[in-house]
């Protein structure tokens, strides 16, 4: 197992957030403990969630669509109140630190929202006049850098009515970051885009990143988070069912060493002697845990013994299987 | 109209975006904002302005309520063709309301003022109002900037008092519009000059326009309680349409309860009561009382209707 950064958390876990603080090592740019949001219908969309978000790293908000990571996220921010639960961004309790910590937190939430009458330009203006403490004198050098890290310089005029999907979604961007930030919490930032967009905004996300700012991205998009993030949350129907590193994530489920041969019975005992945990011989092949055994060392322990060997693969689960495993929604694709 | 051109072509200006204009940060991007508050106190005081500012320029920028305030000029150049065209005959100033109004204007083109004001009190000022009061944070919410204005951070109670304070102005500005396009026609179509009261005694001129500023100020306070109704009536749902329609309602209720003889006793606490109460500014001396109650009526509109928006919009969840 991939070490201290996992950790599993259980449900209805109210009492072990000090084991999430204790786990993670150095600061925490986001921690919440037990918190829950109960909509008036009685329906639970965050179901005591304890995330811990070192500072400096790229964390991966999974899930799929209506698993409570939109809800976590407005809670996180202030704009939605915790029916229970506590949550803290950089050190403040949210939501009655908005005015002191927001201005240090950028965010893209649910989507691109700006006026279409006005022009990209004039939407930050706007957004920026808003903020209690950006300083006037430096409004438009900082517009202007934002709008040029996303690329929209060339249509900082244009209305916002006729962006591209792409180019409102980096509009967003730029506004996330108007002011130098230390933390951005971007909510399902590749949404609609193309490939080409996609692209560009993973590229963003690995420049803030390596500006040494905590990035906070959530997607149900996979191969997004296994590209930029170094740890992952997993949620499932309100409840975050995994936390840690993406290393710890991929330890969670055990690596497998597959031996297609001629010989499988020799196989077998060959792996016997390693120790091999769960031997499972199919049709041409013999399966087996890998644990700590060495590859190197079961090949050469198979080639002394004689055994024909037409392949030898070790087999990691893939991050896809293992998120299926967690969220457990539709089917195992393993079989 | 003035005041909306004015404000855009301080925005164009703002807006000119070149690379080289990129470097020169020492100039702060909302001219207005800056000018406003140069030399003025703390930074909190500085933000608030340069964010009212913004706002100012955001209700006054929007075609919708350009349109709106070229329909509220229209009226009164309408209304005072028409009225040149009947000629109305001068018989004295026999006791109150629009028919004392209509029967001064032919000696005094002052009265024009007067009749646009309480010809557009009844419903399309109102509207005006309505528009941008229900659209204020409804609209904000529909189009999903709420969220942005309010992680940014915006602070839901200076939102609020922001907003609020740009219904305020946008009330003042349509009924000044009305005001002076009435007196401006009115001097052009009518002769001008010393004015006969409803009591009958007859002022100077410049008493008289006085007056008449007093009355437009009294209109606007009135607009200005309707405007805290819509803004707390914004604060209940993500459409702004919904939010217009509802004032709306209200209003036209509010106006016919009023006209009934058998809710005379509730008369007095309905919202739109004390609107045309202006006339009381109109006799010599003053009925101040009435003018108080009125003002008083408006001032506990304003207070309860912001409390319950500030209540509601600084404890529920922005989920637009």
């Amino acid at each position: 197992m991939a070490g201290s950064s996992v950790i599993e958390t259980t449900e209805g876990a109210a009492g072990e957030p000090a084991v999430s603080a204790q786990l993670a090592a150095g600061p925490l740019a986001i921690a919440s403990s037990g918190l829950t949001k109960r909509f008036r219908g009685g329906q639970v969309a965050v179901d005591h969630v304890d995330l811990a978000v070192p500072e400096g790293c790229v964390y991966g908000f999974l899930g799929p669509n209506g698993s409570g990571k939109t809800t976590t996220i407005r809670m996180l921010l202030g704009l939605a109140f915790p029916t229970a639960g506590t949550a803290a961004i950089l050190g403040t309790p949210m939501p009655n630190g908005s005015a002191s910590v927001l201005h240090r937190v950028g965010s893209l939430v649910e989507g691109p929202a700006f006026f279409p009458f006005l022009s990209g330009w004039e939407n930050l203006a706007r957004c920026d006049a808003a903020d209690q403490s950006a300083d006037p004198r430096t409004a438009k050098a900082r517009i202007g850098g934002a709008l040029e890290r996303v690329g929209l310089t060339a249509a900082a005029r244009k209305r916002y009515r006729n962006y591209s999907l792409g180019m409102k979604q980096r509009l967003a961007i730029a506004a996330a970051l108007l002011r130098p930030r230390d933390l951005v919490i971007l909510d399902e930032p590749t949404n609609g885009l193309d490939p080409q967009g996609t692209r560009e905004v993973r590229s963003l996300v690995r420049q803030i990143a390596a500006d040494g700012i905590t990035v906070f991205v959530s997607s149900h998009l996979l191969a997004e988070v296994e590209q930029v993030c170094s740890h992952v949350g997993v949620m499932r129907g309100g409840q975050l069912v995994f936390q840690g590193s993406l290393d710890g994530l991929r330890h969670t489920q055990a690596s497998r060493i597959r031996v297609r041969s001629g010989d499988l019975e020799a196989a077998a005992t060959v792996f016997a002697k390693l120790g091999l945990a769960d031997p499972d011989i199919t049709d041409d092949a013999i399966t087996a845990e890998l644990g700590s055994a060495d590859p190197e060392l079961i090949t050469a322990e198979l080639v002394h013994a004689g055994v024909g060997v037409r392949e030898l693969v070790v087999q990691t689960p893939s991050l896809e299987d293992l998120f299926v495993g967690l969220t457990g929604e539709g089917f195992d694709v393993e079989h | 109209m003035t005041l909306s051109t004015e404000l855009e072509s301080t925005e164009l200006g703002s807006t000119e975006l070149g690379s080289t204009e990129l470097e020169s940060s020492g100039e702060a991007a909302p001219v207005a904002a800056a000018r406003q508050d140069e030399g003025r106190g703390s930074g909190a005081v500085r933000g608030y302005g340069r964010f009212f500012a913004s706002e100012l320029r955001l209700v006054f920028r929007r075609r919708r309520n350009q349109l709106l305030l070229l329909v509220i000029f229209a009226f009164p150049v309408l209304i005072g063709i028409g009225l040149k065209i009947a000629a109305p005959h001068p018989n004295g100033g026999e006791g109150g309301g629009p028919q004392a109004f209509f029967n001064q204007l032919a000696g005094n083109g002052v009265f024009l003022t007067l009749i646009a004001l309480q010809a557009l009190l009844i419903l399309v000022l109102p509207l005006v109002v309505a528009v941008v009061a229900g659209d204020s944070i409804a609209g904000e919410a529909g189009y999903g900037t709420l969220r942005y204005l309010l992680t940014r951070p915006a602070g839901r109670a200076r939102l609020l008092s922001v907003k609020y304070l740009a219904i305020i102005s946008y009330g003042l500005v349509a009924t000044f519009i009305i005001a002076v396009t009435g007196l401006i026609v009115g001097v052009i179509f009518f002769p001008v000059g010393p004015v006969t009261l409803l009591s009958g005694t007859t002022v100077s001129l410049a008493s008289g326009l006085l007056r008449v500023l007093w009355v437009t100020l009294y209109i606007a306070a009135a607009m200005a309680a309707l405007g805290a109704i819509g803004l707390a009536i914004s604060t209940l749902t993500e459409h702004a349409i919904g939010a217009i329609a509802a004032i709306m309602v209200l209003i036209v209720t509010s106006e016919v309860v009023d006209q009934v003889p058998q809710f005379s006793a509730i008369a007095p606490y309905l919202p739109t009561h004390w609107w045309d109460s202006f006339d009381s500014l109109l006799r010599s001396p003053i009925d101040t009382t009435t003018l108080l109650q009125g003002l008083l009526s408006f001032l506990v509109y304003a207070v309860l209707f912001c409390s319950f928006a500030w209540a509601r919009f600084t404890t529920s969840d922005v989920t637009s």
